[in-house]
């Protein structure tokens, strides 16, 4: 097997709340090799979030090793790890989290700002990002503006924007309606099977699970089963509900 | 470097973009600032235009001017009465011939004096002198010419009339050549003072009359000859003021033999003394003034530093996502640093703009020259930068202290 993109040996995570300790993760340990599409899932309080953290490099992990594309990175410091996110990973939050009083454009923009691109190059990659996602013409408008599954296109371009080998998406069709979902997970699969890029994907519903090629459940800290699984297509789960909407319809 | 650059300037418009966003709440709080900085360029200008005030009154008393005058010792028994002492126009005569730091030196006799024109009369001082009297007082012609030194020899009846004393006689009337009763002689006015202004304590140099010392003598006030009230010595330099004045008391003092261990028959005051006191006030006042002002620049720095914390906390979800996709803590420092800088010195540069204001308006009402010397301006806005630095680095280090993961939860 070739070197994972990401590899978490004997990961615990312990949060100190107060008289007890919680142990939010217990000893996990995981590989997930480039180009994968894995669906982490898992009722809350099962540790799915922990796990995106410490993999998403917010948080360090309490014992055990952390190693992103062959580097040590569970050691690192604040900074060392803000440089990691910016160089490595692009994040897909539920809230979609763009910042409100900036255009879609300048919100795309922002990772590039901080690896000190120029002004110039910015707005040529950011556009570029938008232009993949679909939304070219929708580059000054304020997030207020758009639709849901909009923003989060919008959220996709900005995790895409510095071509990260990892996208990390927490629960990122939680606020969708279906057909959105399904709309955004198509996304998520053409820039997955087309761009080559490994997607970690959050989510506690099964038929979003299912669009994944494998799924991992957590329970009470731990992985409870890691299985390939046949990854259905997003685009025909969203043709079928159109076309059952029309036969309804018609009906 | 140049990412380094990048970055800088993207908080930089970051800053602008979240002041515009908030236009009440920026005005509200840079109003300190303003305030405070308005306080400190006001101050400085006026302290600087009454020194120019002040300076320019003790120049008027003559440049360099040292006083000597007969001061009754304890061994002597006439004390306070003036001219009892003994101070003698061959006494000035001495000191200009040793001491090397005295320009010049001329005699003063003073009395209270009743000037009659037909039916007009005032009472004036009247001054008995030598013509170098002008010189070392400062004054100058302004319609007619000195008296000569033939007056002085033969005390001709000619006097010099200040200005306050033409207008009270002569109104707008030349009054060169004319003839005016000093006591019951008269005299011929062959000159007439340019005007002159008050001294710093309040006398009108103006109301004057300037006659020959010989013939003060013996037409205004009986005097021994060679008697003198007053003698007034110019130093050859500002800088050598000191240097003459203890020249003089050293030749005063072998002249009138008085022994080392005895007190002096005479006193001397210099311009210097006077100029000191009141630049120590001055300084006093300044200070006070200028702590006021750090006190309101101190006062508008907590407001903004109260601002910014507010703004980290409504911001925390924002800091959270900038976070995430690679912020550094040094990234968020510097925006919230940016942020606090820009809003003091824009509070700085309307208050210094608001004390322009109001100097002008100032100056134009009282008549007084108030110029903001540039380099209490840079000072002013100096101030407000630091300011901004020093009031917002707390606000800016608890952004930067944010955990990624809370902020990013944060509502």
């Amino acid at each position: 097997m070739e070197t994972p993109l990401i590899e978490l040996e004997h990961v615990d995570k312990d949060y100190d709340a107060g008289p007890v300790v919680v142990r939010a993760l217990v000893d996990v340990s995981l590989r997930i090799a480039r180009g994968e599409f894995v669906a982490v899932v898992g009722t809350s309080g099962s540790g799915k979030s922990t796990l995106m953290n410490i993999v998403g490099c917010l948080d360090r992990p309490t014992h055990g090793h952390y190693r992103l594309d062959r580097v040590e990175v569970g050691r690192r410091s604040g900074d060392a790890r803000a440089l990691v996110r910016n160089r490595m990973i692009g994040f897909v939050f539920q809230g979609y989290n763009l910042l409100a009083r900036s255009s879609a454009l300048e919100n795309v923009e922002l990772p590039l700002v901080y690896r000190g691109v120029t002004r110039r190059e910015r707005k040529q990659r950011a556009a570029g990002a938008l232009r993949e996602v679909g939304l070219e013409n929708r580059q000054h408008h304020k997030p207020n503006q758009l639709s849901g599954g909009q923003q989060q296109r919008v959220a996709i371009a900005r995790a895409l924007v510095t071509a990260p080998p990892l996208l990390l998406a927490d629960e990122p069709t939680g606020n969708l309606d279906t057909r959105t979902s399904f709309e955004v997970l198509s996304l998520l699969q053409r820039l997955n099977r087309d761009n080559g890029i490994t997607i970690v994907l959050v989510t506690h519903e099964a038929d979003i699970a299912a669009c994944a090629s494998r799924v991992i459940t957590m329970r009470d800290g731990r992985i409870l089963s890691d299985a390939e699984s046949p990854a259905r297509d997003a685009g025909q789960l969203l043709r079928d509900l159109v076309d059952g909407a029309t036969f309804s319809d018609s009906a | 470097m140049s990412a380094v650059f990048v970055r800088l300037w993207n908080a930089v418009i970051l800053a602008f973009t979240a002041i515009a966003g908030a236009k009440v709440r920026t005005v509200l709080t840079v109003l300190g600032i303003l305030i405070g900085v308005a306080a400190v360029v006001i101050v400085t200008a006026l302290g600087t235009g009454v020194q120019e005030r002040i300076t320019a009154q003790i120049k008027s008393l003559g440049s360099n001017v040292i006083y000597i005058f007969p001061q009754a010792n304890q061994s002597s028994g006439a004390r306070g009465v003036r001219g009892a002492g003994r101070l003698t126009e061959a006494d000035g005569k001495a000191i200009l011939r040793e001491a090397i730091s005295v320009g010049s030196i001329v005699p003063s006799l003073q009395a209270q004096a009743q000037l009659v024109l037909g039916d007009k009369n005032v009472a004036t001082i009247v001054v008995g002198t030598v013509r170098g009297y002008l010189e070392v007082r400062g004054f100058t012609i302004a319609a007619g010419s000195n008296f000569t030194e033939t007056d002085e020899r033969v005390k001709a009846k000619v006097c010099l009339l200040g200005n306050t004393v033409k207008q009270n006689l002569f109104g707008h009337e030349d009054p060169v050549g004319q003839i005016v009763r000093i006591g019951r002689y008269p005299f011929r006015v062959v000159g007439l003072l340019a005007i002159k202004g008050q001294t710093p304590s309040g006398d009108d140099q103006d109301d004057r009359v300037v006659i020959p010392a010989g013939t003060f003598r013996s037409r205004v006030l009986p005097t021994a000859p060679g008697r003198v009230h007053l003698l007034m010595a110019s130093a050859t330099h500002a800088r050598t003021v000191s240097r003459a004045t203890a020249q003089i008391e050293a030749i005063l003092r072998q002249r009138h033999h008085i022994g080392p261990e005895r007190e002096s028959d005479f006193g001397i005051r210099t311009q210097a003394e006077f100029l000191r006191t009141q630049e120590e006030i001055l300084s006093t006042l300044r200070a006070l003034l200028v702590g006021i002002a750090l006190v309101s620049l101190g006062v508008g720095g907590i407001g903004v530093m109260n601002i910014m914390l507010v703004s980290v906390t409504e911001r925390t979800r924002e800091i959270g996502i900038r976070m995430a996709i690679g912020a550094r803590q040094g990234d968020v420092r510097v925006q919230f640093l940016v942020e606090a800088v820009t809003l003091c010195f824009l509070g700085g540069v309307v208050g210094t703009l608001l004390g322009l204001g109001v100097i002008y308006g100032l100056s134009r009402a009282l008549g007084w020259s108030m110029l903001l010397s540039p380099l209490a301006l840079a000072v002013a806005l100096a101030t407000s930068f630091a300011c901004g630095i020093f009031f917002g680095s707390w606000p800016a280090h608890r952004a930067a202290q944010l955990d990624p993961i809370d902020a990013l939860r944060h509502e």
